[in-house]
């Protein structure tokens, strides 16, 4: 039985180190809640706010901000009709986002179990290899992609040098350049989550399957992936979450033409001139983004029961 | 008529690394283990006991030799196509399974029908006694239990053999010697051929029929438990098991006179410088002048409860341990410092090899 | 046939397409290393080798000038944010569990759990707000910005080296009559450095690679490396960006290797 009455002292010491905690703490939760946390306030304040002539905001409320997310004013007969392109926006990037989750996954599972099934010397090189990708600058990374697939691009022609082609294929600017920028960007991001459950993972498990008759694919199928599933939810909200809010990677291989929801905020804020809408769409995705977190972190802690 | 053996290990060599600092973990290894034996592997870590077992069951495979199972070779098939199962040092239960499905996860992998996976894994559940933990995760057993449950799933798929790497080493001593008892029950019950690993050389004399000593990669000797006890092989087996005096002699027959002087009897005839063995319960005190009495002074006592250690120099300082019943109360003791004297139980002594 | 080995952790397929990951994953990369060595503009002519393009580049008045802008807010937002991190490290490891710790975790975490463009949108917003009222423009802005969401960088090496330090160590120390700042400063803080020189350079690092918060909270003319090549992409492009790309490719690298030396298991 825990003993609960504690003497007077140690409470005291108890709330010291409470008190020390949070005086700590406290120098870095002001700058994150003067250049983090309390911006997101007043993004939703201009959520409700009347958008400005020439941009800005006027400071009268009003729901246009987010009635424009789904619907916009057709200037000819003066009432709301669906916003037809946001529409394709929000389903690209759903889209987008799901198949470079996907893609990832299927390209990463297997690049992340060969890391960490190698000898450890070994292991820590190409744990390295995979790192630098994984810290390089996204613009570089990005414009790496466009070097490799734009139409004088190394894949056109190394194409064309082989004669597979004789003209250079159109990859870029489009869905698919978009889909294997975010894939090539992501896919360090699902690795390491990977590797870090397969590290943990107990290799005699493997063993002890084969030695009760499982094929290999039954021991991957029936011992592997349930023990690794919270690896493999991690990795998947840290590729699933940036795809759904890119920004650099849609504009340098889109083009402008195939705009996601990080452009289309980004338009608000310039041609389009319409800051509450900008606020409202930015406002919306962080409430997409957070409840797949929370998707994440019940799933987490529900593996915690057989740890 | 001779019945297959269960297993047959034929020159089993098994290398790791290359050329000059290559190490055999096995050195020409051969063995028979006899079908519905309790067969144990005994020996120091490093000896390579779990390197064999390790081949037997699949995990790894030889550099060079044969492993036969009932007369087939499976030297180099795959672990999940050998009808033997192992009972691993950590248990290896999955944990993400309950203690019902980790006992069913050989049967449903070999594609047996629903009903009979059901009927044999609560067939399993009542042999180790576990029918009430059948639903829970592994991980809310205890160490004992966990242990029966990783018993019950290598016996569900009923295979030829059963290996256990040192399975009883994480229990506490009360709960070892209670495993000790069930898996001789349980062996003798399923009639299995069991292949038992451990370095715990009173674990292998009570459990086993008979007995396999390693060292070095080498099988030193097989033997029931009484003829490794009494008939070692080598200096080795006599010291690995039990406790032993080690003389130096030289003999001429069935006589052989010490470096004292003293002159023994021998059981078998042989000639030139040899090692002596006498186990120290074989060590009688006898007064000097009897025939054959050795003199010695005793140097130490160990009080032991219901033996007592003396340790004793002979007339060149040679020692010798006895092993005695301890004087009843009321008998005269034994004293530090005393003249006494030795005879050697006759056929107690043993001329041993390397 | 027979198999002469049965390894227990091989998949099929698994190491093929790892393999095609990796030379995936570098293969764009080293093209833009290479064609920054390339005399010719277009990527099908293969001139001659030359560091013509580094030297255009470093000749560069607006390139020199946004590298030392980057430089510069990336030495001040690693300071700032280590010394920050390293302060929460130590309040909220080690002792027991506090009420509103778990508040304190969600907030130094929280730059990694919101889309950077939501924060970029934000922080625009806020600091046009101040600019306008108060008139008063210049680094601090960024460097403001950088420092916050370079914070969970900083904080999770120097935390996970604190978890992994050895308690007793302290004990001793207190044993030896040391007091708690002795302590910290003897004992604590060197045992603690590589963890915190290692949060340093990730915040250093993250603070050089940002692109979208920079891009929306710089003022006209405040260009950092990455947001001046995000401008060139608009242009006609030249191997002078490829020239720059490996530069900050090297420093990277550079930095990384560093970081992990410094946090391997062994000391």
């Amino acid at each position: 039985m825990a003993d609960i009455h504690m003497s007077a002292a140690e409470a005291a010491q108890i709330k010291t180190s409470a008190r020390h905690g949070w005086l700590l703490s406290l120098p870095a939760l002001v700058v994150l809640a003067a250049a983090a946390v309390g911006p997101l306030l007043i993004v939703v304040v201009y959520s409700f706010l009347e958008a400005g002539k020439h941009g800005n905001v006027v400071g009268n409320f009003s729901t246009d901000g987010w009635r424009g997310i789904l619907w916009t004013k057709d200037i000819f007969t003066d009432s709301y009709v669906l916003a037809d392109a946001h529409l394709t926006i929000f389903w690209r990037s759903i889209k987008l986002s799901f198949l470079t989750t996907m893609t990832t996954f299927v390209v990463g599972f297997p690049t992340a179990w060969f890391i960490a099934t190698r000898p450890p010397k070994a292991r820590a090189l190409w744990l390295f290899l995979i790192t630098i990708p994984f810290w390089t600058n996204l613009l570089i990374r990005t414009y790496a992609i466009n070097e490799v697939i734009r139409a004088e691009g190394l894949l056109n022609l190394a194409l064309m040098k082989v004669g597979v082609i004789s003209e250079p294929l159109k990859l870029i600017y489009t869905d698919i350049a978009v889909f294997v920028g975010m894939t090539y960007v992501y896919l360090p991001l699902m690795v390491l989550p990977l590797f870090a459950a397969i590290d943990r993972f107990d290799l005699r498990l493997l063993e002890a399957g084969y030695d009760l008759y499982a094929s290999r694919w039954q021991v991957l199928r029936r011992i592997v992936l349930p023990i690794v599933k919270p690896g493999i939810i991690a990795g998947s909200i840290l590729v699933f979450v940036p795809s759904l809010g890119a920004y650099v990677t849609p504009r340098v291989l889109g083009g402008g033409k195939q705009m996601m929801i990080g452009n289309l905020i980004e338009l608000q804020f310039l041609a389009g001139k319409n800051w509450p809408l900008g606020a409202a769409l930015s406002m919306t995705l962080l409430v997409v983004v957070t409840i797949a977190l929370l998707f994440y972190v019940r799933a987490a802690n529900g593996e915690k029961s057989h740890g | 008529m001779t019945a297959k053996n269960a297993i047959e290990a034929r020159n089993v060599v098994k290398a790791f690394g290359q050329g000059d600092t290559a190490v055999r973990a096995l050195d020409d290894v051969s063995v028979e283990i006899r079908q519905g034996e309790f067969f144990t592997l005994l020996g120091p870590s490093g000896c390579g006991k779990t390197t064999l077992l390790r081949l037997i069951a699949g995990f790894e495979m030889p550099t060079d030799g044969l492993i036969l199972l009932d007369g087939q070779d499976i030297t180099y098939l795959p672990p999940n196509k050998r009808p033997v199962n192992t009972v691993f040092q950590s248990y290896a239960l999955f944990p993400h399974l309950t203690v019902a499905q980790n006992i069913s996860f050989g049967l449903e992998m070999m594609g047996k029908p629903r009903a009979e996976i059901a009927a044999r894994t609560e067939k399993m559940l009542a042999l180790v006694k576990l029918e009430a933990m059948a639903g829970r995760k592994t991980s809310q057993l205890s160490g004992g239990q966990q242990q029966r449950v990783a018993l019950a799933r290598a016996l569900a798929p009923q295979p030829k053999v059963l290996l256990l790497d040192e399975p009883l080493s994480a229990l506490d001593l009360k709960l070892r010697q209670a495993m000790q008892i069930e898996l001789k029950r349980l062996q003798q019950e399923t009639g299995i051929t069991f292949v038992f690993v451990t370095h715990d050389q009173e674990e292998a004399l009570t459990m086993s029929d008979r007995i396999g000593v390693m060292s070095n990669g080498k099988l030193q000797q097989v033997g029931t438990a009484k003829e490794i006890y009494t008939t070692p092989k080598n200096r080795f087996v006599a010291s690995f098991i039990g406790e032993t005096n080690f003389l130096a002699a030289k003999a001429d027959g069935t006589k052989a006179r010490l470096a004292s002087g003293d002159m023994v009897d021998l059981a078998v005839p042989v000639s030139g410088d040899v090692t002596l063995t006498v186990r120290p319960e074989q060590v009688r005190l006898a007064s000097a002048n009897e025939p054959g009495a050795l003199p010695a002074t005793i140097t130490n006592l160990v009080y032991f409860g219901t033996d007592t250690h003396v340790h004793l120099a002979l007339s060149d300082g040679t020692e010798v341990t006895a092993r005695v019943q301890s004087p009843a109360t009321g008998d005269a003791g034994l004293e530090k410092g005393a003249k006494a004297a030795i005879r050697f139980a006759p056929g107690a002594v043993q001329v041993v090899g390397d | 046939m027979a198999e002469r080995r049965f390894s227990a952790t091989r998949l099929p397929g698994f190491a093929t397409i790892a393999m095609l990951a990796f030379l995936a994953l570098y293969i764009p990369i080293l093209t833009l290393v290479v064609y920054s060595f390339n005399s010719e503009v277009t990527m099908g002519n293969w001139g001659d080798l030359t560091l013509a393009w580094y030297g255009k580049a470093w000749a560069n008045a607006d390139v020199k000038d946004a590298t030392l802008r980057s430089l510069t807010i990336a030495g001040l937002a690693a300071v700032i944010s280590t010394t920050l991190a390293t302060m929460a490290a130590l309040g909220t490891t080690r002792r027991r569990a506090f009420k509103g710790q778990t508040f304190i975790y969600v907030m130094i975490n929280q730059p990694l759990m919101v889309p950077e463009i939501v924060t970029a949108v934000a922080l625009m917003i806020l600091f046009g707000l101040i600019k306008t009222v108060t008139g008063v423009h210049g680094l601090g802005y960024l460097v403001l910005a950088h420092s916050a969401f370079c914070i969970p960088f900083a904080y999770l090496p120097i935390r996970a080296r604190l978890e992994g330090m050895d308690l007793t160590l302290e004990t001793a120390a207190a044993d030896l009559y040391a007091s708690a700042w002795a302590t910290f400063r003897r004992v604590t803080l060197p045992i603690l450095m590589p963890g915190v020189i290692a949060g340093a350079m990730l915040a250093f690092v993250v603070s050089l690679d940002d692109v979208v918060i920079t891009e929306f909270v710089k003022s006209a003319g405040q260009d950092t490396l990455p947001t001046y090549m995000l401008g060139q992409m608009r242009r006609q492009l030249t191997p002078e960006i490829n020239a720059i790309s490996t530069g900050l490719l090297l420093v990277t690298v550079a930095m990384l290797t560093a970081f992990f030396l410094l946090t391997r298991k062994n000391d």
